[in-house]
């Protein structure tokens, strides 16, 4: 454990989608090993029979009352839209060609 | 001038809060090129938000006690129409098209924004060096950081660029640029102040929180911005801790003083040390009962945070994928959406958020998921556990906000463990979600830099660090004569 290939980092990069450059595989496959070396420490912690916090307000089920509020505009939320068309999200192809 | 010292003299006519903003943006023009504290000045946001204040004042309507009082804003919140990156090239240009709560909250108490100040990318880091806008320097030695990420916002309020800031502590990230730079920060109980508008970077870790140059300031701000926001489910539903009464109150008689024994030692600088003793000394003259206390998770808080908030990092922050807002790169018409968003992704974002997000994605990925996602968040609970059992016998726990004073720009830049200890006593507070606060205690002697004594309590009882700040604060003063701060380098 803790201990990690440059394959394994490249592989995290296409899940994260990051396209990264050999260089940066090299760089950070180095430094990744180094700071999961670290914190793997948490091992040493006896912890079978602790229950896992995810967070530290225990809050379950927050609900409101179903009620219009008013939101934003089409055009106000396609103004930071890198494409826009017919006031919706113009975006790459997300199917493979015919 | 303190805030309060500003809105009194505001509010009593002495002075209008168009002439206090338009002293603040003179002085930004004037020494920030030296700094590089804001990412964004909005002059005419700045002006036209004082104008309001005094047009209320001259109808005879009632001045909140912030009113007119200028802040400068960490670029992390939403405000709109107001260029919001978060230290980053991936939000280059973005004008968000609403207001985050804390903001919303800022202009209905008549506080003016001068701007948006600069921090790590996403809020990740502790030397605010991560901004994919260059560094900023710490007023203090120029040469140095001004803590992270929250350094802009530190940097700006201890160089009398404004008076009040916001930051967000994830980690430290509030408490540790304000013990480098000589001023008091908060990190509020978690769910205190709404994250509606907050971008996001470790969401069960982010709070947000106050920066001042007393603990009066800090006070009155955590009020103006604190309290239940239903746009925020996991904002709490109670009444805000009386925190302003707590900083007036400033007594600490009996109040039992728990310093955290395994917060000293090895990696810890000497002179932080020593200002160290000096408060907790301090403390027992004022009349606290000091007891040492062990909390011995705590060790494990760096290494636990380090898994936590990677992995969160890692879900929040794949919503920069180029598709809605902010940068896109390589849509050259034949390339596919994932193509596009990895290759938007790879320009985009810096080196510290690209680590941290793989180092997250590895964390949660399957066959790895138990052994360090899951056994950092048991280890979550142990730290939770200690807390609870050292407030069973203390009214709150000391420590130093960081084991050293401001290191230099570009010592820790390409190792990201060394930068990580930065953060090793302010961690537990996030993982637990309790209140906690930085005060400045004294310089250290080797460097002449400013040292910060961070006070903790349980959830919910934020009064509590402001009574023992306010107490220390006051009594430093009648020893020095003046704050901590008033000591700085003229720029």
């Amino acid at each position: 454990m803790a201990s990690i290939t440059r394959d394994e980092v490249a592989h995290l990069a296409h899940l994260a989608r990051l396209d990264l450059t050999a260089d940066e595989l090299d760089h950070y496959a180095s430094q990744l090993d180094v700071i999961i070396g670290s914190v793997a420490r948490v091992a040493e912690v006896a912890a079978q029979d602790i229950p896992p916090t995810s967070h530290s307000v225990p809050l379950t089920n927050v609900l409101r009352d179903d009620v219009t509020t008013p939101g934003l505009t089409p055009q106000q939320a396609l103004a930071g839209a890198p494409a826009a068309e017919d006031d919706r999200f113009r975006v790459p192809r997300i199917l493979d060609e015919e | 001038m303190t805030a309060v010292d500003i809105a009194g003299a505001i509010a009593s006519g002495q002075v209008t809060a168009a002439e206090v903003a338009q002293a603040h943006l003179d002085r930004i023009a004037a020494v920030d090129d030296k700094l590089h504290a804001f990412l964004h000045v909005d002059v005419d946001g700045a002006l036209a938000a004082a104008a309001a204040v005094d047009a209320a004042r001259a109808a005879g309507e009632p001045l909140g006690p912030l009113a007119g009082v200028p802040l400068a804003l960490k670029d992390v919140f939403t405000q709109q129409d107001v260029p919001t990156t978060c230290g980053s090239k991936i939000l280059e240009g973005w004008r968000p098209p609403y207001d985050s709560t804390v903001v919303r909250r800022l202009r209905a108490a008549g506080v003016v924004i001068l701007g948006k100040t600069n921090m790590d990318e996403f809020a990740m880091g502790s030397s605010t060096e991560n901004s994919a806008y260059g560094p900023t320097r710490n007023p203090w030695d120029l040469e140095r950081v001004p803590g992270g990420s929250s350094g802009g916002s530190s940097a700006a309020v201890a160089s009398y660029l404004a008076p009040l800031g916001i930051g967000t502590d994830t980690g430290g990230s509030i408490r540790q640029p304000a013990a480098v730079t000589g001023i008091v920060g908060v990190k509020p109980t978690y769910g205190g102040v709404s994250r509606y508008g907050l971008v996001a970077f470790s969401s069960s870790l982010d709070q947000a929180g106050p920066l001042g140059r007393t603990v009066l300031d800090a006070a009155l701000l955590h009020e103006t911005i604190a309290g239940h926001d239903p746009m925020d489910s996991t904002s709490i539903d109670t009444p805000v801790p009386p925190v302003v009464e707590a900083a007036r109150r400033a007594d600490i008689r009996g109040l039992r003083v728990g310093v955290v024994k395994e917060f000293a030692g090895e990696g810890y600088q000497p002179g932080v040390e020593a200002r160290f003793r000096d408060a907790v000394a301090l403390l027992a003259e004022l009349g606290a009962e000091i007891v040492e206390v062990s909390c011995p998770s705590f060790g494990y808080a760096l290494p636990a945070y380090y898994l936590i908030a990677p992995s969160e990092c890692s879900s929040n922050l794949a919503r920069f994928d180029g598709m809605r807002y902010g940068l896109r790169v390589g849509d050259d018409g034949t390339a596919s959406v994932e193509e596009v968003m990895a290759s938007t992704r790879a320009a985009g974002f810096g080196p510290e958020v690209k680590r941290r997000i793989m180092l997250g994605t590895y964390a949660l990925s399957s066959g790895y998921y138990d052994a360090y996602y899951g056994q950092a968040q048991k280890v979550r609970t142990l730290i939770t556990r200690d807390f609870d059992a050292a407030f069973g016998t203390v009214d709150v726990l000391v420590s130093p906000t960081t084991p050293t004073t401001a290191f230099k720009i570009g010592e820790r830049a390409d190792d990201p463990m060394a930068m990580y200890l930065a953060d090793l006593c302010t961690i537990p507070s996030n993982l637990a979600g309790n209140a906690a606060l930085s005060l400045p205690c004294g310089l250290a002697d080797e460097d002449g830099l400013p040292v910060g004594l961070q006070i903790m309590a349980p959830t919910l009882a934020d009064d509590r660090v402001y009574r023992v700040a306010a107490a220390v604060e006051a009594e430093q003063v009648r020893r020095r004569g003046h704050l901590l701060i008033e000591e700085a380098p003229a720029l």
